[in-house]
């Protein structure tokens, strides 16, 4: 083939005693969409922060076009024409929409000042190219973590560049959206720029991509055309083993009412909300972005107050915005925003995993050094949390590992009704199922379970039933046996009948 | 490297550590070179002047960590000097009813300053800077320009009284117990872990079940009872109660607090670092007055060291970045194509 458009060679990365990257090698031609796979903790993002010029590798060489260059800080990456849609969001809260697209290139107008029309325009255009109408002018701050992810997208996509690296942009996507993202990607792709798509879905690497490599433990394992391979081989590649069914929902006896949610309305957000989650029960909350799933399991959980309707959960109600009593109560919710809602950054795995328990862990009101250390290792493990130490601060575990210290934090208060926003978000596919299988366990004890998932797959796979929300309202409550893509998706595009 | 050696590095290394040797290094250095600072009467001085800064630095600190601040702790300790002086006045000759009700009128106006920030949401820097006015202003409507100064002899004299023995007061006992309240609350609790979570993540701390705004609120009413109680004892140390009693001292406590390693944007810090340097700034001082230092270039010293400890953290960690970044990423040859 011709030179590759950029290339990395015998790059590794250490974070002190942590070598996250070790002898590591990367092609990227023009006109191609290559998969990069990996095991959460693998150094994929490691790797995508060194082509951002976030992080300076220790060693190796990084060639555009055939000639080294040195990437010292994002904008030489943006120079270069990389453009990199990372992991976690990173929108200003304060700023618009809009501003957060242009930031640090706005359209000018005479003497330096900002084109505020035009950047408006060119955002909404932007958002509407994925599908996704957003508000150029509202503030960042409060966006779903699925329109902040958006709200990134369009930022690479403004950039024209002719490197377009997306580190897992579709975990917080579901299906319509993803399929708008792949349209503008390929379309992308086709014009000449090299995309680098990381996912934990393979679905979704075979579909948009030609070439596949695979990272293990910080270093390459093998880079091949994706028609040679079958996700079987990946997986085997990625894990070092065979990792076997993906989505074990095991039937489990249905019991009695646990969360009733009756009526339930925001206004602005969701209207007239009502279900039912037994015991024993996984019941699914689809729909599309902006639906309003997270915002009604806020309210449920009481971080977000509303306007009318009430919760019960084993026949008590709930006060209304008492996150507290609702713990107390039984509930749990992992939230959708892990870096915002679901964890504090600065502090350590150990503080984090047992922060809602920590009065469970005192003796004679006192916390004493060893006790969450103890708590939070238990579950460390059975989640495969791979963090060098348990006191070392969250922010420097990977986005997976990340989200298996949140769901352990919310596991071991041993809920009687389990919320989960998205549990898999980031996760790879051997913690996946492990995670399905916690999932369908605790139901077999008869916790009850709302699942808000925009992973069809896992939908299908895990609930009993499966609730889907269109525009703030429930639009289909669609029995196991009956539940497929197509009758899930008509319900969440405004199709479908109620069933 | 194993994990103790590891501890023990971070620990040494620590701004902890760095404040408690400075001390030390003062204190040792200022008695070797100036006349008077190895005298009892010097430290009993140096102790008496820790005092109030101590007990209202202990809750500001937890304040600080919740990402808060309060300024208004002076004039709320010059309220209650007033108040006191005016209860006396009007007879009311118990003095353990006149704490209780000094005590609860602090409590009152910390709580005051919880309400308007985290009732109405409002930064709590605007609203204290508000109440500090505001406080002394009322401590100048209830005793004006007078000075209420006729306490009996024994109430005044048992609050300076010493640690048979020694010439250190009794009160830094009181001191210390409430310290190790304040430090068990902070570092050893559910309530502590709390503190350190909202003051880093308030989003976070919610989604948790902590009730950030609860909290907060009855911090700011204890950080009012202890300025009230730091009021008490200025007032009996000075036998003397008058609106004007401890103005400024706001600066004092949030420079101890600061330099002893609590990050003003909360969510870092611990009381050890504090308490050491209330220690450091009170030796320092009364050392440098003794050797006849001027007091404006104390007030530059002061003022100086409270910059640094702001912005030392932060050009430490700048620096260290700039070396990472600085090393070439040297294109070794790799064995591996
Ligand atoms: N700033 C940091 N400080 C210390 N260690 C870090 C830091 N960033 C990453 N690491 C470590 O480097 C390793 C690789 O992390 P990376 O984020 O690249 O993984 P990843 O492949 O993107 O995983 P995921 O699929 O979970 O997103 C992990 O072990 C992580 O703990
Ligand atoms: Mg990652």
């Amino acid at each position: 083939m011709a030179t590759p458009l950029l290339a990395l060679s015998g790059v590794s990365k250490s974070f002190g005693a942590v070598a996250a990257l070790r002898d590591v090698r990367l092609e990227l031609y023009s006109g191609e969409a290559h998969a990069l796979v990996g095991e959460n903790g693998a150094g994929k993002s490691t790797l995508v922060k060194i082509l951002a010029g976030v992080h300076a590798p220790d060693q190796g060489t990084l060639t555009l076009d055939g000639r080294p260059v040195t990437l010292g800080n994002p904008a030489d990456a943006r120079a270069a024409g990389i453009a990199v849609i990372y992991q976690e969001p990173t929108l200003f809260p304060d700023l618009s929409v809009a501003e957060n697209i242009f930031m640090g290139r706005q359209p000018l107008r005479s003497l330096r000042r900002i084109a505020s029309a035009e950047m408006r325009a060119r955002a909404i255009e932007l958002c509407e190219r994925l599908g996704v109408p957003l508000d150029p002018d509202r503030p960042a701050r409060g966006l779903s973590i699925a329109d902040q992810q958006i709200v990134e997208i369009a930022k690479a996509l403004s950039l024209d560049a002719r490197v377009l690296v997306m580190d897992e942009p579709t975990a917080a996507l579901s299906g319509v959206e993803v399929e708008r993202l792949f349209t503008v990607a390929r379309s992308l792709r086709d014009s000449g720029t090299a995309v680098l798509f990381i996912s934990h879905r393979f679905d979704e690497v075979f579909a948009l991509c030609q070439r596949v490599t695979v990272m293990r433990d910080g270093r390459w394992v093998s880079t091949d055309p994706a028609a040679d391979l079958s996700v079987d081989e990946v997986v085997r590649r990625m894990v070092g083993r065979e990792v076997t069914s993906l989505f074990p929902k095991e039937p489990a006896t249905v019991g009695e009412p646990r969360l009733e949610v009756r009526g339930l309305t925001r206004h602005g957000s969701f209207a007239d909300v009502s279900f039912t989650v037994r015991g024993g029960e996984i019941v699914a909350l689809a729909g599309l972005v902006g639906a309003g799933r997270s915002e009604v399991s806020r309210a449920i959980f009481g971080v977000d107050p509303y306007d009318a309707g009430q919760v019960c959960v084993d026949g008590k109600r709930l006060p209304r915005g008492d996150t507290a009593a609702a713990i107390e109560a039984g509930l749990a919710l992992v939230p959708e925003d892990r870096r915002q809602q679901g964890l504090v950054m600065e502090l350590s795995v150990e503080r984090n995993a047992t922060l809602p328990r920590r009065w469970a862990l005192t003796r004679m009101g006192l916390l004493f050094g060893g006790a969450e250390r103890r708590a939070a290792g238990t579950w460390a493990e059975r989640l495969q949390v791979k963090a060098a130490r348990l006191s070392d601060a969250v922010s420097t575990l990977s986005g997976g590992n990340q989200q298996k210290v949140v769901l352990a934090k919310w596991l071991a208060t041993h809920p009687r009704v389990l919320i989960v926003d998205e549990p898999t978000r980031g996760i790879d596919v051997g913690t996946k199922s492990e995670v399905h299988r916690l999932l369908s366990r605790l139901a077999g004890d008869g916790v009850a379970v709302l699942m808000v998932s925009s992973e069809l797959p896992e939908v299908l796979g895990m609930a009993d039933r499966v609730l889907v929300m269109h525009e703030g309202r429930l639009a289909a409550d669609i029995p196991r046996d009956r539940a497929d893509e197509e009758s899930v998706m008509l319900a969440a595009t405004g199709q479908g009948g109620r069933s | 490297m194993s994990e103790p050696a590891v501890r023990v590095r971070s620990a040494l290394g620590s701004w902890d550590a760095i404040v408690l040797i400075a001390v030390v290094a003062v204190a040792v250095v200022g008695a070797l070179t100036i006349d008077g600072v190895a005298s009892p009467r010097f430290w009993r001085f140096v102790t008496l002047e820790a005092i109030p800064i101590a007990l209202i630095a202990l809750p500001m600190t937890l304040v600080v960590i919740t990402g808060e601040i309060d300024l208004s702790v002076a004039s709320v300790l010059g309220l209650t000097c007033t108040v006191m002086g005016q209860l006396w006045v009007w007879g009311v000759s118990s003095l353990p009813l006149i704490i209780a009700l000094c005590l609860l009128l602090g409590a009152v106006l910390g709580a005051v300053n919880g309400l308007f920030v985290t009732g109405f949401g409002l930064p709590s820097l605007a609203v204290t800077i508000g109440t500090l006015a505001l406080y002394r202003g009322l401590a100048y409507v209830v005793l004006g320009d007078r000075a209420v100064a006729d306490y009996p002899a024994e109430w005044t004299n048992s609050a300076i009284a010493p640690i048979p023995g020694t010439t250190i007061p009794w009160m830094i006992l009181v001191v210390a117990v409430l310290a190790v309240a304040f430090g068990v609350l902070l570092h050893a609790t559910p309530i502590g872990r709390g503190l350190y979570a909202m003051g880093n993540n308030a989003e976070a701390a919610r989604f948790a079940g902590i009730s950030v705004v609860r909290t907060k609120f009855w911090l700011f009413a204890a950080t009012g009872a202890m300025s009230a109680l730091a009021g008490v004892f200025w007032t009996l140390r000075f036998a003397s109660a008058r609106a004007d009693n401890g103005s400024g001292l706001e600066l004092a406590v949030v420079a101890a607090v600061l330099l002893g390693g609590v990050s003003i944007f909360g969510g870092r810090g611990g009381l050890l670092g504090v308490i050491a340097a209330v220690a450091l700034l009170g030796v320092l001082r009364n050392a440098l007055q003794l050797a006849y230092v001027p007091a404006n270039t104390l007030t530059i010293i002061t003022g100086s060291l409270l910059i640094a400890s702001v912005v030392g953290p932060n050009v430490v960690g700048m620096l260290r970045e700039r070396l990472r970044r600085r090393r070439p990423a040297t294109p070794t040859p790799s064995a591996s194509t």
